[in-house]
């Protein structure tokens, strides 16, 4: 599937994620995401930032017009940023597309 | 922000829980579901019968709903469901669910009669995150059914293994060593090997603890019956090829007298709680004056007030500081205050069965010579300094 700006991504219902001690920990629960079983993920800031925006409504687009607004960031170089994010998320199957 | 930044990466096993600096305080919580059995094992320490006063007694769902949410709360990474059997339980599934949707990856101990399909495909669809241990009493159901004290449970384990097998479900075996299948050692592990199931090794139950709430005379004596002599152990364990290797190593890094402190292990770091709701330093360590009512008071209150003041207990038994404090053999030892508790109801006895153990394997490994008693040997550190130098030789 190719990603564009205008799409909503949200977390998949098969991981949890956890904060612990200002970690992000991205927590699989059913099999196929990840490569193995036990596997534990977490984020870089930039990631957290970007998950926690992850909220159904916004697109994209929005969520890097916040960011480079927040960060003081070029836009173009955020909307990378998070595309790249979410397709390595996707990949992962840690957050969906949900149908318009 | 930028290029090239990689925002999402999987956790290594050194990064699990975090740096210390950064850990959280509850890396992995141990609950005891239940202590009713279906097995009636010869050497079990904590085992109850399935009958209602025993269940009657046991925290119940909300209470056990409420203590995972407690974990959770305080980072909790890991929670092991143990038993008694565990499946026992009529909201196992209730609780398993509930902590893997807190986002807590879960181990279970069972002996593996209880697995149903609908089980197996359950734990297929929403991974534990960690492997099953499975506890194997025999090869053969003579052998089993003896050794676990119930008839057709050999055919119910085999039974659930072959479900987790179909349904792809990760687990491990643990042997168990009990005269009736002392025959069965090499037919386990070549089983083992078929199952390809993930212990990179054999592991066995051999040297077994009293009843752990010192609870039945009459069985301890039958317990002390069962278990194997400091040189059977010794042979049991060097049927691993590198057992020497390992223990020269294991012994290079954490043998040293430990001292008038009780514990130098990792106890009242983590929590373990009894099926009626007590918080516990470590699983098998009992002793009422060293528990904390969770109906009472909350885990983080143990875990931040009362263990770490217990943590601080010193010895005061004149034999434990003569002998224990002062020998280097601790680290291979198991001589900890949970076992003197079992043993002799104080925290500071010297356990001579574990003693004799630690000598056996000290003898093997060329730490000490035949009776000689490791707290006499002063020259310690350079007899550590020439076991590391022949590693490997």
């Amino acid at each position: 599937m190719e990603l564009v700006l205008d799409a909503i991504c949200t977390p998949s219902e098969d991981v949890v994620a956890r904060e612990i001690e200002g970690e992000l920990i991205i927590v699989p629960l059913a099999a196929g995401i990840g490569d193995a079983e036990d596997d534990l993920y977490t984020m870089n800031e930039t990631g957290k930032a970007i998950w926690s925006r992850l909220d159904g409504k916004r697109t994209l687009r929005t969520v890097s017009a916040e960011l480079a607004a927040e960060f003081n960031a070029h836009p173009e170089e955020i909307e990378k940023d998070v595309l790249g994010l979410m397709a390595e998320l996707l990949r992962r199957k840690m957050v969906v597309v949900p149908p318009v | 922000m930028g290029r090239n930044v990689i925002h999402a990466r999987k956790l290594k096993p050194q990064e699990f829980p975090f740096p210390r600096d950064m850990r959280s305080l509850l890396g992995q919580l141990d609950i005891e579901l239940t202590e009713r059995c279906n097995n009636n094992c010869l050497h079990c320490c904590i085992n109850l019968p399935e009958d209602a006063a025993a269940r009657n007694r046991e925290m119940d769902t909300v209470f056990l709903l409420d203590i995972l949410k407690q974990a959770a709360d305080m980072g909790c990474l890991t929670v092991r469901f143990t038993g008694g059997e565990p499946l026992l339980r009529d909201d196992f599934v209730d609780l398993y669910l509930f902590t893997r949707r807190l986002g807590m990856q879960v181990i279970v101990f069972t002996n593996g009669r209880l697995i149903t399909p609908e089980l197996a495909a359950l734990l297929a669809k929403y991974l534990p995150g960690k492997p099953l241990e499975i506890s194997v009493y025999g090869m053969h159901p003579e052998s089993y059914d003896a050794a676990s004290g119930r008839k057709g449970a050999f055919r119910e384990f085999r039974r659930g293994v072959e479900r987790l097998q179909v349904h792809g479900v990760r687990f491990v075996v643990k042997g168990t060593i009990l005269p009736p299948n002392r025959a069965d050692m090499v037919e386990f592990e070549q089983w083992m090997t078929e199952l390809g199931v993930e212990n990179r090794r054999p592991r066995y139950s051999m040297n077994y603890d009293l009843r752990s709430r010192r609870d039945d005379p009459e069985r301890n004596v039958r317990i002390e019956k069962l278990r194997l002599s400091p040189e059977e152990t010794v042979s049991v364990l060097a049927r691993n090829p590198r057992y020497v290797e390992e223990m020269r190593e294991f012994c290079g890094k954490f043998i040293g007298p430990p001292g008038e402190k009780l514990f130098s292990c990792g106890a009242g770091h983590g929590a373990c709680i009894d099926a009626y709701g007590r918080a516990q330093m470590c699983l098998p360590l009992r002793d009422p004056e060293t528990v904390v009512d969770l109906h009472k008071t909350t885990l983080k209150s143990a875990l931040t007030n009362t263990f770490p003041k217990l943590r601080e207990t010193r010895a005061t038994n004149p034999d434990y500081l003569a002998r224990c404090a002062r020998c280097f053999l601790k680290g291979l030892c198991e001589q900890c205050p949970a076992k003197s508790w079992m043993e002799h109801g104080t925290l500071d006895t010297p356990v001579e069965y574990l003693c004799g153990v630690a000598h056996a394997q000290a003898k093997q490994i060329g730490l000490i010579k035949e009776g000689e008693r490791a707290w006499e040997v002063g020259d310690w550190k350079e007899r550590r300094t020439r076991m590391m130098e022949t590693k490997g030789k």
